[in-house]
């Protein structure tokens, strides 16, 4: 078996940037301006019209250059991405790994120098991609229609959830459907936008094979019901093989169906939504598509639907008429805007060319090595004595699953969370848990996707299985980690907390008052 | 481990029943501890219930292993007219025992079962019954719970009389059945009929164990799950303004529900309220009975912690002519995710007294988790 690593992570005491450098302190100070063209051009303040100037100049922090330089590089050694360790822990993410050709295209100056207000006339070739990309994606799926406007995958399903309502509405029948269903296992976003939509949301509990039983969702659907918005396969890896007959169910109750298909890994060139019976689906193309993940915005969930369904689609959608690409503003049903300008085209850009170098054989490979990693993985982790997997039902999982270190907490006392801290220790980062409701105790996802080798999955093995042995012997040492981190631990009640969080230096100068600005920890 | 039993030498089963376990349940008592309590809840018009769902257990024993088991018990009401009943012949022992009527009996009685070597002990009761169990034979023998009580905080009992037959033949016929240490626990009965729970532990039996055939630790409220409660208690209080007679289970649910239109609870007894004004508070099923007349009425209940009852558990007053009148589509369940996540079985379980007002119960059933969240749960 692999050997452990002897990994010991850099420890920078570094402060935050804003409490970093002295008042005058310059990075890079431009020569003055020549009196001939000082004179022609009149001084830099009057460039900027009276009105949107500011009175008083911005809170930045003031550092030189090789000040930034050392401090951002220390914080990147600290930090483990997927260019660093294999990452397979971060389950329902599908972390793959994505090729450094997309990110020299997506920063190339012809893409960096676009703007969106630019005529039509002189980006033929960014919308020739998006509309490219909106076929791609409408062969994978089934659908006739993309909207590439949300900036992640939480924006397209509550633009789903605005178009059912739009749809109802239309009907005359707004008022009266107010309920959405969804499921225990799927993301939780497909109860929480529906939810900001305005609609009551019916969460149907997993049955005995780890998905609702069909009696659940017939007792669930009234005259009430506007729709059903779920995931397949759901957190737990788990495919729902009745799903044609849930999409079927809801239809003939009067809602339409929507396709959370935020991670596809597992069914890409396999299943197709509209063969599944939905109305909408999404990708988020930071997942499946090998977009790196942008925090909260900077990608792109594409929302698409069936031909019925696309003049409800955000405006403007990219249009061709045999020899021009146009933006079309002329969307007099559509539910507006979702997002500002186009969204972000870069992420369009990276996964058409990943499309295009996979072509639909390539596709298909992606999704069959994902879940050929993911069953040796979990293989490997069945011979583990704390490890177990809930809903032990034959066949096997797709590309992720959740486990449960349940029966190792209850022998040793040592939880999931303290596991989580440990592996950092041996170079390996720390695993995603579950999404709420945690109805899986101790639990732990792991989605090895495609991009990684056996060996890197060997070594996950390796180091959860000498994790297992330590809380045997030593339970302490596990409940005691990390000791070779960066940090030892986080509060992490204080994101549950909003009197204590802090989204912004704003929000924590204001939260935290001056002893934050002295560096002190209040918490401490 | 269960059963051993050779070739042809049977296995031995020993039976007590408590017979005035759970009579004080639907005139509104909290539970029959004390001699009083068991003279107050005649008066009010109780009649034994824990004789005939031990016989059910019995009954549903005997279809599951037909031969091979012999039934030891002690005299009278106390087990041999059960064991009978379900038509067994059982070996009677503790002829010269003179019964007092109080727990002492379970005591001794449970001494002499230990002493004549039965494999496993079943017996009939509610939480005072497992405590008494709990005294004579601590962890040396097997026992299993039928549950007839009103209180029933331990998880020593099978989820209802049926299961509790199932379980017992499953372990004594299989060689490889095995026990887990489950809960004894009780709580103060005065207190709880002043409203107030003491939940205490009193040790543990060695249960046979089989994944939703035994009752899960009644749990205390986890967390901090106030944000639910309070989206619970808008989303009821809302339509609590129509003409509806509306009939608040027990439990910590249903009290923030009064609470957030400044109404009084019971936190333990079951309130009628119309118009938003209480009528009738801790009311029997009785009082319950005359106060719905033929007004319509809505029902909310939440289930017991960990256990997952809705019916039947701690709130016996809602009979089956009580949930009848009301009608089952007028029943609204209540529960936070925490609760629902935390259902040792996945399930809600019902046990009314009426097995087809049970079946009428089962299948799904929508559960307020929150404002304008709710779950579909099974009744199993």
């Amino acid at each position: 078996m692999t050997r452990l690593r002897n990994f010991h992570a850099a420890q920078w005491d570094e402060p935050l940037i804003l409490d970093m450098g002295t008042p005058g302190e310059r990075g890079y100070i431009p020569p003055a301006v020549e009196p001939e063209i000082q004179n022609a051009a009149g001084p830099a303040e009057s460039l900027i019209p009276a009105a949107m100037r500011r009175q008083t100049p911005p809170c930045l922090p003031e550092i030189s250059q090789p000040g930034v330089l050392r401090h951002y590089l220390r914080l990147s050694q600290m930090t483990m991405g997927c260019h660093i360790t294999p990452d397979a822990s971060l389950g329902t993410c599908t972390m793959k790994y994505s090729p450094q050709i997309n990110e020299h295209l997506a920063r190339s100056p012809e893409m960096s120098d676009l703007h969106p207000l630019q005529d039509d006339d002189t980006t033929q070739g960014m919308l020739e991609i998006i509309y490219g990309l909106e076929q791609m994606l409408c062969e994978i799926s089934g659908m006739s229609a993309f909207t590439f406007q949300p900036a992640g995958g939480s924006q397209a399903i509550f633009a789903n959830a605005c178009i059912i309502r739009a749809y109802h509405e239309e009907r005359g029948e707004g008022e009266l459907r107010d309920e959405i269903i969804s499921t225990a296992f799927s993301h939780p976003i497909d109860c929480a936008a529906p939810a900001v939509a305005g609609y009551k949301v019916i969460t149907l509990l997993p049955g005995p094979n780890g998905y609702p039983e069909l009696d659940a969702l017939k007792a669930a659907v009234s005259p009430r019901t506007a729709g059903l918005m779920m995931t397949n396969p759901e957190d737990t890896g788990i495919f729902n093989p009745h799903v044609e007959e849930f999409t079927r169910i809801v239809h003939e109750a009067g809602g339409l169906c929507a396709y959370d298909q935020a991670n596809a890994n597992g069914i890409l060139g396999i299943t197709r939504a509209r063969e599944n019976g939905f109305d909408l689906c999404q990708f988020n193309l930071h997942k499946t598509f090998s977009v790196p993940h942008g925090s909260t915005g900077g990608s792109c969930g594409a929302g698409g639907c069936t031909e019925e369904l696309a003049k409800y689609l955000p405006v403007p959608m990219v249009a061709f008429d045999g020899e021009r690409y146009y933006w079309d503003y002329d969307r007099p049903d559509s539910i507006g805007k979702i997002r500002s300008f186009h969204g972000n085209p870069q992420a369009v850009l990276r996964s058409y060319a990943w499309i295009l170098a996979h072509g639909s054989e390539g596709l298909r490979q992606v999704a069959e090595t994902a879940v050929l990693n993911n069953n040796y993985l979990q293989s490997l982790l069945q011979d583990i004595p704390g490890v177990s997997i809930k809903y032990d039902v034959p066949g096997h999982r797709l590309q992720e699953v959740r486990y449960s270190w349940e029966s190792l907490f209850a022998e040793t006392g040592v939880s999931s969370e303290d596991v989580r801290r440990r592996m950092v220790d041996f170079g390996l980062q720390g695993y995603f848990t579950s999404h709420h409701p945690m109805l899986i105790p101790e639990p732990f996802t792991l989605e090895p996707s495609e991009s990684w080798s056996r060996s890197d999955l060997e070594e996950y093995g390796t180091v959860l299985s000498h994790i297992d042995a330590e809380a045997r012997a030593e339970p302490a040492l596990v409940q005691n980690a990390p000791y070779q981190a960066s940090m030892t631990r986080i509060h992490e009640e204080a994101l549950d907390l909003p009197d204590q969080r802090a989204m912004t230096w704003r929000g924590w100068k204001r939260k935290y008052g001056v002893a934050a600005r002295a560096g002190a920890n209040p918490r401490a | 481990m269960g059963g051993n039993g050779g070739e042809g030498v049977p296995l031995r089963l020993g039976l007590i029943v408590n017979p005035i376990a759970g009579m004080g349940g639907r005139v509104g008592l909290k539970g029959t501890d004390g001699p009083d309590a068991v003279d107050r809840a005649r008066a009010l018009g109780a009649v034994p219930v824990s004789g005939e769902r031990a016989a059910i257990a019995l009954a549903t024993l005997r279809d599951a292993a037909p031969t091979g088991i012999e039934v030891v018990t002690v005299p009278g009401e106390l087990g041999e007219f059960i064991a009978r009943r379900a038509g067994y012949e059982p070996v009677v022992i503790g002829e010269n025992y003179r019964p007092t009527g109080s727990s002492t009996d379970t005591i001794e009685l449970a001494r002499l079962m230990r002493d004549e070597g039965v494999a496993l002990l079943l017996f009939a009761g509610g939480d005072g019954t497992a405590r008494n169990v709990y005294e004579a034979v601590g962890m040396d023998l097997p026992a299993l719970g039928i549950p007839t009580g009103v209180k029933m905080h331990s998880s020593v009992f099978a989820t209802n009389p049926r299961s509790a037959g199932e379980l017992a033949a499953h372990f004594l016929r299989s060689p490889n059945s095995v026990c887990r240490e489950a809960e004894v626990m009780d709580i103060d009965e005065d207190a709880f009929r002043e409203g107030r729970v003491s939940a205490r532990l009193f040790g543990y039996l060695r249960v046979p164990f089989q994944r939703n055939l035994v009752q899960g630790l009644k749990s205390g409220s986890a967390g901090n799950e106030q944000g639910a409660l309070n989206g619970i208690a808008a989303a009821i209080a809302e339509h609590m303004k129509d003409d509806s007679l509306w009939i608040l289970g027990p439990g910590t649910t249903t009290r923030h529900i009064a609470n957030a239109l400044g109404l009084p609870k019971t936190l333990l007894g079951v309130d009628l309220y119309h118009h938003r004004k209480l009528v009738a508070p801790d009311a029997n099923e009785r009082e319950i009975l005359r106060q719905l007349g033929d007004d319509p009425a809505r029902l909310v209940v939440t289930p017991i912690g960990g256990q997952g009852y809705l019916f039947g558990r701690g709130n016996q007053q809602l009979s089956p002519a009580v949930i009848r009148r009301v009608g089952i589509e007028n029943i609204i369940v209540v529960a936070t995710p925490v609760k629902l996540a935390g259902l040792s079985g996945g399930a809600l379980l019902v046990d009314t007294g009426d097995p087809e007002l049970d079946d009428e119960l089962r299948g799904y059933i929508r559960v307020v988790v929150n404002q304008r969240q709710e779950s579909m749960q099974r009744i199993a």
